[in-house]
């Protein structure tokens, strides 16, 4: 590892600031990818910025009516810890249990899986398929945008110089609203997505008002996919059928060490068919 | 007739258990020396090349930097050949394999070594050293090796055929052939005949510490090192052999060691470490990272097999032929000579013929794997057996007891087996709770198999003193990987009738106990244990001498039994005898050193249940018994552990470990991420049943136990896997799309 130096700002506009004057510089939240991808050469910052000492970067706060604020630094184990947040938004803190070890839970964010923006990330999909926004500050001020375009190639996201992610947002559950993410990994933990599908349904008088789908490690970057033909359908077999068709033929896979393109291909319709009757039955308990 | 003990069979918390449980033990990456200098490894980003330069100026102007090393550091070594226990190797391969000359043969072969005041000024003049190669075409697996017109690895590498040298140039360095009896008029008796052929990843032992050494070349050109090893004389021998010096030049300390299951018994980083201090005047450290560890240390050959096994009506074999390849990375070795003695060991069979390659490729140079070669060679036989077993509609442990080996049952390599529990452990499958229990839901299989190791002799020394407070210090020279240091103490325990306890055992560096061999091959509670029941004899014959002085008669009157010594009415306590040796004529030091014979092979079986996602492929073990004849359990947590770990290793050979190479030769998951050994969350808790046929050829009846358990479970994995999925793999790793591109293919 090359030497680096490394600030722990107390304010936004503090860590804004020391991040336009290093164009190299990394922000910190857990550092489980960060230090990785140092140890191994793939990233030679020469600042780090650590988040974890601003108070906006570690806000967790659900309202009812208004949705979840979600600091960019909040440590995993936050979430499936603080219990309105568990009830609210049960697949969040699920997903927020699967990344990593309990020990890994206890720094990693899930701010840092958006912004490390891998296309095997476990939180994105979910976070697209639940209609996530996030907000940005940077030299130029702030803005919000659509946790969809976050992410632009393999561990490269819309972020501009000196820019910094502050927080995630989830607006409130709809009634009939469910959501599941499941990934597929050849061990039972710790281990990287093969192929993930993230998907959130809203169930009106008995028929699928609407559903979001979106899919990981198939693609350059986690894949949101139209799932509009699933409207109107009666929440059956078929949609769940019609659900992996649609995900199978939107998805993009490359075979490489952790799956062939034919297998990836066919897990995204098994996982979005799979997530899709949880989501509705999540779906059905909260009418 | 069993006998009585007070100590073996017991389950005493082992000596170095506090030190272990509180992080207070000593590794070797915890050693820290006055002006210790830190060291990094360059390793080759191809897997085959000729290294056209060298430019280490660079490096060595870089603030912080004390030495480089290269290949040319290391003395010219001529034509010399080593046997260090493991069998005869020229010195020009272990040396190349140490640091490159020449050729880079595998991606992360070892080019030169950096020492600097700091890990990452190492690293970084590592990173300056300039190194022009002429990258050549890789040949990555046995069969394109052995393919004409394939990239030769070694161009002086001759190949032998049936012990005699061709002269023809290759990357086969060994064909050879087993037989008894007439294969060919065996087929002919058959009713039925299976033949199959079998692919087997590469894979790694994955200890979870990494190598490391850390070496002080003296002013008085002593070479002390510090290391995590199996084997400190074998380290001792390498590391003087490679550096031309008298073996007892160097002092080697095997430090705690974290795990090594063949892979800790050759040397990578000793040479290196210790040409860098030689250099420097300095103490040298070197840690490897997992992914040196990967690249840059020996994993298990993958293999080629292709097995065919013919049966009567009734099930009894009549003839079997074996065809092993194995890759032995980039220098010979491959271990294809224990797979090819084990492929049929389990089975009494009168007609067999069996031939082994010794195939060099464009991979890390092999090492011994817990087993070594068994593993590969069991999951093909296991998985046609279970074939015949089906066709025959026998069950299948009923098809192995009528084809068991047995006491007198002649292996196709020529020896007789002595007195063995195959048949034992098939019966205890049999008889088996696991064995007759439903499966217990659906996509579920249940596959069983054996499988068959040696074990090993080896010479092994042990000294004991008696303290006056009726304890005992032990010093031993064999690594304490498994739990040793006890199972050794307990043996000097039972003959000197005291507690295990009341042993103090220590693991000393080679300058303080006499010639050890490596803990492997099963090998350290039979013949170290040995050594210390010699030396507690030795013991006991002195305190009887004392006892009868003090009684004023003859040795021979003094009897002991349970820890009290007598002799005409008079009695005495260990302890009380202890007390007295100052008066009696001073210090008691008894002694053993061993070489034995009488070496138990030891047979081991699986009952594995999975169940399969029909969608996804994944299999999930539900259920796993490991069933062992162990000889005698000295210890039987312990050989419960050996059994539990052995299983899980196996397991993960069986599912998804494996080098996941590119076309260039590069592993792309040479992480402990990617590479996915299973943890506890992949496995349920693996059952043991212990069974005792014990060795006549030890004071004890101790066969060892180290190895025969990872040799059955991927055959039984995959037959419980056609139960469950009705596909038969016929390839390792069984891996989630593996299995589904099999169920696609249905």
């Amino acid at each position: 590892m090359k030497w680096f130096d490394y600030q722990a700002p107390r304010t936004v506009g503090e860590a804004v600031e020391a991040m336009t004057l290093h164009p190299t510089a990394r922000a910190l939240a857990g550092g489980t990818d960060l230090l990785v991808q140092m140890r191994a050469g793939r990233r030679t910052p020469d600042l780090i910025v650590d988040i974890k000492k601003i108070p906006e970067l570690n806000e967790l706060r659900y309202e009812p009516g208004a949705g979840l604020t979600l600091g960019a630094a909040v440590p995993c184990y936050r979430i499936y810890n603080d219990a309105a947040v568990s009830r609210a938004y049960p697949s969040l803190a699920e997903v927020a249990n699967i990344i990593g070890g309990t020990q890994i839970q206890g720094r990693a964010s899930i701010g840092g899986n958006l912004c490390n923006a891998a296309p095997s990330a476990d939180a994105i999909p979910l976070l697209i398929a639940l209609g996530a926004t996030c907000r940005v500050t940077g030299p130029n001020g702030e803005r919000t945008m659509a946790v969809s375009d976050f992410c632009t190639a393999p561990g490269q996201n819309s972020l501009e110089a000196g820019e910094l992610l502050v927080s995630i947002h989830l607006p409130e559950t709809p009634a009939g609203g469910g959501a599941r993410y499941l990934r597929f990994i050849p061990r039972n933990e710790m281990d990287i997505a093969v192929a993930g599908a993230g998907v959130a349904v809203v169930l009106e008088n008995g028929h699928i008002q609407s559903a979001r789908i979106a899919l990981s490690a198939v693609a350059p970057t986690p894949l949101p996919v139209d799932a509009s033909a699933l409207a109107g359908l009666a929440p059956d077999e078929g949609a769940l059928r019609k659900a992996g068709e649609i995900a199978a033929a939107a998805a993009k896979p490359i075979t490489d060490m952790r799956g062939t393109a034919d297998y990836r291909r066919h897990l995204c319709s098994v996982l979005t068919r799979r997530a899709l009757a949880s989501a509705i039955a999540a779906a059905k308990e909260t009418k | 007739m069993s006998t009585q003990y007070n100590v073996i069979g017991t389950r005493p918390i082992r000596h170095d258990g506090a030190d272990k449980v509180t992080g207070r033990a000593l590794y070797g990456a915890d050693i820290q020396l006055a002006g210790l200098l830190h060291g990094a490894i360059l390793r080759s980003p191809h897997a085959h090349a000729r290294i056209k330069r060298i430019d280490t100026s660079k490096a060595e102007a870089l603030a912080g930097v004390k030495a480089v090393a290269t290949a040319a550091d290391l003395p010219e070594s001529g034509e010399k050949i080593v046997d260090l226990g493991e069998g005869a190797t020229p010195l020009s391969y272990i040396r190349g394999n140490v640091l490159a000359s020449g050729k880079a043969l595998y991606r992360g072969h070892a080019i030169a070594g950096v020492a600097a005041t700091s890990q990452h000024i190492a690293e970084e003049a590592a990173g300056l050293i300039e190194v022009e190669y002429e990258v050549l075409p890789c040949a990555l697996t046995a069969p394109d090796a052995m393919r004409d017109g394939a990239p030769i690895l070694h161009e002086d590498l001759h190949t032998k055929e049936f012990g005699e040298t061709t002269g023809k140039v290759s990357n086969v360095a060994d064909h050879f052939r087993f037989q008894i009896g007439n294969a060919e008029q065996g087929f002919e008796e058959a009713d039925l005949i299976v033949e199959r052929e079998f692919h087997t990843a590469t894979v790694h032992q994955g200890y979870i510490e990494p190598q490391n050494a850390t070496v002080l070349w003296n002013n008085d050109g002593r070479v002390q090192v510090w290391t995590s090893t199996q084997g400190s004389f074998a380290v001792r021998d390498t590391t003087a052999c490679i550096l031309d010096l008298p073996v007892a030049q160097v002092k080697v300390t095997p430090m705690e060691i974290g795990g090594g299951f063949g892979g800790k018994i050759p040397v990578y980083l000793e040479p290196v470490a210790a040409v860098l201090s030689k250099k420097s005047g300095r103490p040298v450290k070197i840690v490897m990272s997992r992914k040196d560890v990967f690249e840059g240390t020996g994993p298990t050959p993958g293999s080629f097999i292709r097995v065919k096994i013919g049966a009567k009506r009734d099930g009894t074999f009549t003839a079997a032929q074996g065809y092993l390849a194995y890759e032995a990375g980039a220098y010979p070795g491959a271990m294809v000579g224990p797979g090819a003695m084990c492929v049929f060991a389990a089975y009494d069979i009168p007609n067999v013929t069996v031939d082994g390659f010794d195939v060099v490729v464009n991979k890390p140079s092999t090492a011994a794997y817990r087993a070594p070669g068994a593993t590969n060679a069991a999951f093909a036989t296991e998985t046609v057996v279970d074939e015949i077993a089906e066709k025959l509609g026998i069950d299948p442990v009923d098809l192995r007891l009528k084809n068991a080996a047995k006491e007198g049952t002649k292996r196709a390599d020529g020896p007789k087996y002595r007195r063995i529990g195959c048949v034992e452990v098939l019966e205890a499958i049999k008889a088996s709770a696991h064995y007759n229990a439903p499966l217990g839901g659906p996509n579920r299989g249940r596959g069983v198999g054996i499988g068959f190791w040696f074990n090993a002799g080896l010479p092994s020394s042990c000294t004991i003193s008696v303290n006056a407070d009726g304890s005992v210090n032990l010093v031993e020279g064999s690594t304490d990987i498994g739990g040793t240091r006890t199972s050794i103490a307990m043996q000097a325990a039972e003959v000197l009738g005291i507690t295990a306890e009341q042993v103090h055992p220590s693991v000393v560096d080679t300058d303080s106990v006499g010639f050890t061999g490596v803990t492997g091959g099963s090998r350290t509670t039979f013949a170290t244990g040995w050594a210390a029941y010699e030396a507690a004899q030795d013991v006991m014959r002195q305190m009887k001498e004392r006892a009868a002085k003090l009684w004023e008669t003859d040795a021979s009157e003094v009897k002991a039994e349970g820890g009290v010594f007598s002799a005409n009415g008079k009695r005495m306590t260990f302890a009380e005898l202890a007390a007295r040796i100052g008066e009696t004529g001073g210090p008691i030091v008894g002694r053993g050193a061993v070489n034995p014979r009488g070496v138990g092979g030891s047979f081991s079986g699986v009952i594995a249940d999975v169940e399969v996602d029909p969608e996804t492929g994944k299999t999930q073990i539900v259920r796993f018994t490991s069933i062992q004849d162990v000889g005698k359990a000295i210890h039987p947590a312990y050989v419960e552990g050996q059994m539990q770990g052995g299983s899980v290793q196996g397991i993960g050979w069986a599912l998804n470990e494996e080098y996941y190479m590119d076309e260039s030769g590069t592993m792309r998951n040479s992480s402990l991420l990617d590479y996915r050994m299973p943890t506890t969350l992949d496995l349920p808790m693996i059952e043991t049943i212990i069974v005792e046929v014990p060795n006549p050829g030890h004071p004890f009846g101790v066969r060892g136990v180290g190895e025969a358990n990872i040799v059955p479970p991927p055959g039984a994995i995959a037959n419980a896997i056609y139960r469950a999925a009705g596909v038969r793999l016929r390839t390792l790793p069984m891996k989630p799309s593996t299995v589904m591109e099999a169920i696609w293919a249905k």
